[in-house]
């Protein structure tokens, strides 16, 4: 498992890098969209990866906290879902009102001379 | 204990005035100088009433735990010296407020005048009451940047402005400086409570540090003293109006640094390191001061050179390192202030009489103005130094004091240079005097002069009164005053001295004679050079220090700033980019290079063949997305998805519930978002160019592809070290102990952030809502590229269609494709709805919570829109997401205050469980209000930011036209 989500997370976060270098804005916002999944779940990874563990106490269960996954993490990473929406909608508005501006969807708003 | 609270009043009354003040109507003249006039008399008052305490060297404390954890407390401490500054401040603060009622015209904003002014009354208070080194810096910058507001008060004049500016420049950085010698200072003797600095003098004068600290608290008094070399901001800041001028030079703001050698003074004066730094430089500006001033053609020009100088000369007394000296300065500052305040405030009396301040245009004013030219006259023979005055009782300790051996040969010259400045004090003073008072008659003045309101010359009256009686009667009138304020420097070394008129023939009086005599034959002599009207000395005249200032500030700020961003900077952003990433995978090797890295030695979970494609899949996607993201907008959008479908995925394989449901509708949002955003972005076609450009395109691409996969292969890496290692001991365990004990949820994510980690969240939602408040404001401005303006292909194609058959409306085919699914639609928006309530009320106990609702009310909103379109949707149904947005925070942050209610800290929760009818047992904790505004505020911020870009859709865009167009191309030139 965990050989797999460390591949998942290099491949996210490597197209994710690509596509952030990139000189069209869409590129970049999709860019950073691939990047915060590989962020999160790199923070995720740091809590360990357990299988049907949720952090949901239950009475049934014991009450040691070695039984749950690690709740910190997910703390962490619930509100950066909710922001990376916020961030993104903010960029993708930036971007837009600067094409409207300069007439151009590169990243510098100008296209390359060269 | 009394004492106490006069303290806090005091310091606090001057702020109140000025908040109030600031809100007056413009117009409002005389109540603002009630008010003010009114809050510096009580400030004076109170003062007055603790004068009692702190004779025979008593100190009046206040203290307020501010940082306890860093050892710093507010503290208000009133000794003999500070008590001293605030009567100057406060007594001097109440004449200038009501000589600024009758100096400012009805057509200047008063409010913003007196607001200013008292703000600055309360900051100088700060400086001279604080009993703590850093709250004194805090006052001392505060100080600096009302003084600035004040300067630059008639910010029209670009003069003001510049002079401001000036000001600004040169304190705030001394100010700086000053913060840095008061944390030596304060590292030194381990505390910044100001009572232990001043007793621990013997360990600062022998610690290694003593040499900086003292530089940089200098570098600050020096520049707020305007000491030469930085005297040169003073006379720029004559374009002040001359109410301020009075205030800030005569009493205040160039006080605070003297005041600061006085406070200092037991601290670190007495070895020949403060002789040679304090005592020189007050002697240089001393006597260039006074040179200077004798060669200044404007009435306030004159004045602020000879603060300049007065300001050298009391310097000069603290740095004699002798204790009489140290008395006599605190004595000249009480002098200078009550003789610079009446000529200033009598010069402002002529500008405004006459119109004009021109020494060259003056003349004769004898006869108008009678009773000014009087007050004037007898406080100029104050600054010169003229028996029966209280100058010339200043002037003469300090002759006393540097006939006074202190060895070496600057001690030889010492009188003499001593009495040449005292020379040239008088032949400034017999200037000022003779050519504006008498002399030809003017003719060329804008107005005839009269005599200035009644009230308006009170307050020269009563200080030119108290500089005459000081003068005749010292020992009597100020002398219990100065004796309480030098015992408070001084302590148990207060020397014995002997205030009167007349101490005999002696050799101070000779030199007082000799500078009377001699600064009246200097005026002679310079007469024929200084009605050839040029201003300035000579040669000196040609060394403008102001150009000289301006000249370096755009050599750092301008030349040397834009060579810097030529040579090292740039604005491209993908290079800026490769340097962010580059750098950043270089951070993270390095520790690694250092320590090495090994794999953990944990086995790995076994490997579940399902998920191992289901991460295929999810590699496929991203490595997809990357490469289509250039070309095929929506194929690479459709992959992002994909994507975080996997994520989501993972999340719920992994124990992870709420995060994956929060990461599937977010998707789901995303995807509409940026759905919306397609339609104005520009269609693109495959083309490279030249073959010379193809060759530098592909090595670029090789080069970042390599950063991507060196990028991603590190974080690869480290991720599979960590995760084979046993996980540390964290403070997960106190959250999951604690969770439902504390926080009355069983949902652990849920409670951290609701409650134990609230005060996160509630920023977290601030910032959600601001972000779709910036979102909303830049759509509002809208402006799409021309190419993106008309309706889209496929949507004209559709219109010429329904345009082709009779009787079918526009946009019909999009109704009919979506007939059935917009039923289906509508149908489920209930269901999405419960559904939400469902998650948000059982967020505590079980996934869900208020982030995952309002995600999903959204979408339940959205499908309504998508089914039936704007107008359809919103001719039925308010939506008025702002409110929204208002009403969560409000909630939230409310739920937070509730606790405040039951004297328990911000934000602390009450779980507790409630019988429903229907529903069953529902967790009812205080977080579930707190956990509503989350929801509500997700709710306003997504379908703010959602409907904000859908409805530019619908909005008719304007061509720009050529001119706007044309405009903006110039912009982007200059």
């Amino acid at each position: 498992m965990e050989i797999i989500l460390a591949l998942g997370i290099g491949v996210l976060a490597g197209s994710g890098v690509w596509l952030l270098l990139r000189p069209r804005t869409f590129q970049v916002i999709i860019g950073l969209t691939l990047l915060s999944y590989a962020v999160n779940l790199f923070i995720f990874a740091m809590g360990r990866l357990r299988t049907g563990t949720p952090a949901i106490l239950a009475a049934d269960r014991s009450s040691d906290p070695a039984h749950y996954a690690d709740p910190l993490p997910q703390a962490l990473i619930l509100t950066a879902i909710v922001i990376s929406f916020a961030t993104t909608a903010l960029f993708l508005v930036v971007l837009l009102a600067a094409r409207g501006l300069t007439g151009t969807d590169h990243v510098d708003g100008a296209e390359r001379e060269s | 204990m009394a004492n106490a609270t006069l303290l806090i009043s005091l310091t606090a009354l001057p702020f109140a005035g000025s908040v109030i003040a600031a809100f007056l109507p413009a117009n409002a003249r005389n109540v603002e100088a009630w008010l003010s006039g009114l809050v510096a008399l009580s400030a004076l008052i109170l003062t007055t009433a603790c004068y009692w305490s702190v004779t025979d060297g008593g100190v009046v404390h206040y203290e307020a735990q501010w940082l306890p954890t860093l050892g710093l407390n507010f503290i208000l401490r009133l000794d003999g010296l500070a008590w001293l500054f605030a009567m100057l401040i406060t007594g001097i603060g109440f004449l200038v407020v009501l000589y600024a009622r009758y100096y400012m015209s009805p057509e200047d904003p008063v409010p913003r005048f007196f607001s200013f002014l008292l703000a600055f009354m309360g900051a100088m208070l700060g400086v001279v009451l604080a009993g703590n080194l850093i709250e004194l810096v805090f006052f001392w910058e505060l100080t600096g940047l009302f003084s600035f507001l004040l300067i630059g008060y008639w910010h029209h004049n670009a003069n003001a402005r510049d002079g401001a500016r000036m000001a600004l420049t040169v304190t705030a950085a001394g100010g700086l400086c000053l913060l840095t010698g008061v944390l030596i200072l304060g590292h030194i003797v381990g505390s910044y409570d100001l009572d232990v600095v001043l007793a621990a003098g013997d360990l600062i004068r022998s610690h290694s540090l003593y040499l900086p600290a003292l530089i940089l608290i200098l570098l600050g008094a020096l520049t707020k003293s305007a000491q030469f070399p930085f005297h040169f901001w003073l006379p720029q800041a004559m374009v002040a109006p001359t109410p301020v001028s009075a205030y800030l030079h005569s009493a205040t703001l160039v006080k605070a640094g003297v005041f600061l050698l006085a406070r200092l003074w037991p601290a670190m004066a007495g070895n020949d390191v403060w002789f040679w730094s304090v005592g020189m430089t007050g002697l240089v500006t001393f006597v260039l001061g006074a040179y200077l001033a004798s060669f200044q053609q404007d009435l306030k020009g004159l004045l602020a050179y000879s603060t300049i100088s007065h300001l050298g000369l009391i310097t000069l007394l603290l740095g004699l390192n002798t204790p009489l000296a140290a008395v006599a300065g605190i004595f000249h500052i009480i002098n200078h202030a009550t003789f610079k305040a009446s000529l200033f405030m009598a010069a402002g009396i002529i500008d405004h009489e006459t119109g004009t301040r021109d020494i060259r245009r003056l003349g004769g004013l004898y006869r108008f103005i009678p009773v000014t030219a009087t007050l004037a006259m007898v406080a100029a023979a104050a600054m010169a130094g003229v028996p029966l005055l209280n100058g010339f009782l200043s002037k003469e300790m300090l002759f006393a004091e540097t006939i006074a051996a202190h060895g070496g040969a600057v001690d030889q010259a010492l009188p003499f240079v001593a009495t040449l400045a005292g020379m040239f004090s008088v032949a400034y003073s017999l200037r000022f005097i003779h050519e504006t008072f008498f002399g030809p008659r003017a003719v060329t003045l804008p107005r005839r002069p009269h005599e200035p309101p009644r009230w308006m010359r009170f307050p020269v009256e009563l200080l030119v009164v108290t500089c005459l009686v000081v003068g005749i009667i010292p020992g009597l009138t100020v002398g219990p005053f100065l004796e309480t304020a030098a015992r408070a420097v001084l302590g148990s070394a207060l020397p014995q001295y002997n205030l009167a008129l007349w101490h005999g023939f002696t050799l101070p009086l000779l030199m007082s004679v000799a500078a009377l005599t001699g600064g009246a034959l200097i005026y002679r002599l310079l007469r024929e050079y200084l009605l050839s009207g040029v201003e300035g000395p000579p040669l000196w005249r040609h060394i403008k220090s102001q150009r000289i200032f301006e000249r370096v500030l755009i050599t750092i700020s301008w030349r040397w700033a834009r060579s810097l961003q030529n040579h090292l900077g740039t604005r491209r952003l993908q290079v800026q980019l490769r340097l962010l990433v580059g750098t950043a995978f270089i951070a993270a090797l390095w520790p690694l290079y250092q320590h090495g890295l090994a794999v953990g030695r944990i086995a790995s979970s076994a490997l579940d063949p399902a998920f191992a494609l289901v991460w295929v899949a999810g590699i496929a996607c991203a490595v997809g997305a990357a490469y289509l993201a250039k070309y095929h907008r929506l194929a690479a959008l459709i992959l992002v998805g994909g994507a975080g479908l996997v994520t989501s995925v993972t999340f719920v394989w992994l124990s992870a519930p709420d995060l994956a449901l929060t990461q599937l509708l977010v998707e789901i949002v995303t995807t509409i978002l940026i759905l919306l955003g397609l339609r104005w972005l520009p269609k693109r076609v495959e083309d490279i160019g030249s073959r010379a450009r193809a060759t530098t395109v592909r090595s670029r691409r090789l080069g970042d592809l390599a950063l991507a996969i060196v990028a991603g292969g590190g974080l690869s890496v480290l991720a599979y070290a960590v995760m084979t290692r046993p996980a540390p001991q964290s403070i997960s365990r106190f959250f999951l102990e604690h969770a439902y004990t504390e926080g009355g949820g069983t949902n652990v994510v849920n409670v951290i952030l609701v409650d134990f980690r609230g005060f996160d969240t509630l920023g977290e939602i601030t910032v959600l809502g601001i972000v779709a408040l910036a979102v909303y404001a830049l759509l509002r401005r809208f402006r799409p590229a021309s190419d993106s303006i008309d309706i889209p292909e496929q949507q004209r194609l559709q219109n010429a269609r329904d345009a082709a058959i009779p009787l079918r409306p526009i946009g019909a085919t999009v109704t009919d494709y979506l007939a059935i699914p917009a039923v289906i639609m509508q149908f489920t928006v209930p269901f999405i709805s419960l559904l939400a309530v469902f998650l948000l009320i059982r967020g505590h106990d079980l996934p869900g919570g208020g982030f995952v609702a309002g995600i999903t009310m959204t979408v339940a909103l959205l499908l309504l829109y998508m089914a039936g379109g704007i107008r359809w949707v919103e001719t039925r149904l308010r939506v008025r997401p702002v409110r929204w947005i208002a009403i969560g925070l409000l909630l939230a942050a409310g739920t937070g205050v509730g606790a405040w209610l039951f004297s328990y800290p911000f934000l602390t929760s009450y779980a507790a469980y409630a019988e429903l009818p229907v529903i069953g047992r529902a967790p009812l904790a205080s977080a579930l209000l707190f956990d509503l505004g989350v929801f509500v505020l997700v709710v306003g911020a997504m379908a703010l930011i959602l409907l904000a870009l859908a409805h530019q859709s619908i909005r008719s865009h304007r061509t720009p036209g050529a001119k706007t167009a044309k405009a903006l191309v110039t912009n982007e030139e200059k």
